[in-house]
């Protein structure tokens, strides 16, 4: 698989595990998490800095940007408005293009506004940035997100946290097959099985946070992870046998008495 | 010469002083300019402006940085 690699926007990324950094106990945890599942791809959100204690340390003074991409949310922004300004803040404190576009249309669900969410990658993509958008497992938002110029689609196997797994495999299949840009499957997993089962279906990465952080053992869970999805990526990659209802022996016949 | 002033830094007001720059406020304040973006009265500043732009009175100044997060979430951590 030396030369199976990720390319988006012309940037090649050497892991197919990508992380959140929210939800650890500390920014020692986060990092040896994010060491263990050997993610090169990390995402972070935008808020205002603590101008009240600022002996709080920065996350940033352990997830080094030189060695790893740094991908800005735009977490808990419910108009295009907000997103489109948590984006341009992001940009402005100098890490890169890149942005994780989310715009949220329900507290409970997480789920995204689609209509919202094309509005605002429009706008993004027009001021030269690097949109990867969180988007609903909906093949016809996702190839409308490419339209106006994502350069991925990341779709959710089920809300944000929820831990549910892959729930519609069959759209993400659709997405996967109809979808000419390199899919991300974002949000909803609950355990390796479940990263392992996105790449078998021919996810181009998985990016996960909860999943990890939230584990018992979030050291473990991140190794594990990293398993699963270099699993994944070789099984679908090597191509699995067609199901059938009946059993096909796999000893010959010949040589029996 | 320098007038005391009010301005609301991230949400809370606070007593400053005429003529000082977006610069002379993250010094006070203790804050690298590196990886920080800044935005006074909803204008995303240019990090090259910290030391130009001045902070007038009742001016609202955001300091925004990053912070641990995944997807989204109502509170701080995503």
């Amino acid at each position: 698989m030396a030369d199976d690699r990720l390319i988006i926007a012309g940037r090649e990324f050497k892991s197919r595990l990508w992380v959140g950094t929210g939800k650890y106990k500390d920014f020692v945890e986060t990092k040896k998490a994010i060491e263990l599942s050997g993610a090169d791809v990390v995402t972070v959100a935008v808020r205002r800095v603590n101008i009240t204690d600022r002996s709080k340390e920065n996350l940033l003074d352990y997830i080094d940007p030189k060695k790893y991409t740094i991908l800005p949310n735009t977490a808990g922004c419910y108009t295009v408005e907000d997103a489109v300004r948590y984006s341009r803040l992001a940009r402005a404190a100098g890490v890169s293009d890149l942005v994780k576009l989310e715009v949220l249309g329900d507290e409970r669900t997480l789920f995204p506004d689609t209509a919202g969410l094309i509005e605002a990658a429009k706008i993004l993509v027009k001021e030269g940035f690097i949109v990867l958008p969180y988007t609903n497992d909906d093949p016809i938002v996702a190839q409308k997100l490419v339209d106006v110029g994502c350069p991925a689609v990341m779709p959710l196997a089920a809300p944000i946290g929820s831990g549910l797994g892959i729930r519609n495999p069959y759209n993400l299949k659709i997405i996967m097959e109809m979808i000419k840009v390199p899919i991300i499957v974002d949000a909803g997993v609950g355990t390796a099985s479940d990263a392992a089962f996105a790449m078998e279906l021919g996810a181009d990465a998985v990016l996960m946070n909860t999943a990890i952080a939230g584990a018992q053992d979030p050291l473990a869970m991140a190794e594990a992870m990293k398993y699963a999805v270099h699993a994944g990526r070789l099984a679908y990659k090597a191509g699995r046998i067609p199901r059938k209802l009946y059993a096909t022996a796999s000893s010959p016949i010949e040589g029996m008495l | 010469m320098q007038n005391a002033i009010k301005i609301h830094v991230n949400g809370e007001e606070r007593d400053w002083r005429s003529g000082a720059t977006v610069s002379d406020l993250l010094t006070e304040l203790d804050i690298k300019t590196e990886r920080v973006a800044v935005e006074l009265n909803l204008e995303i500043l240019d990090r090259v402006a910290f030391g130009q732009r001045q902070i007038k009175d009742g001016d609202r100044v955001e300091i925004m940085s990053f912070i641990g997060g995944g997807s989204s979430s109502r509170g701080q951590h995503g």
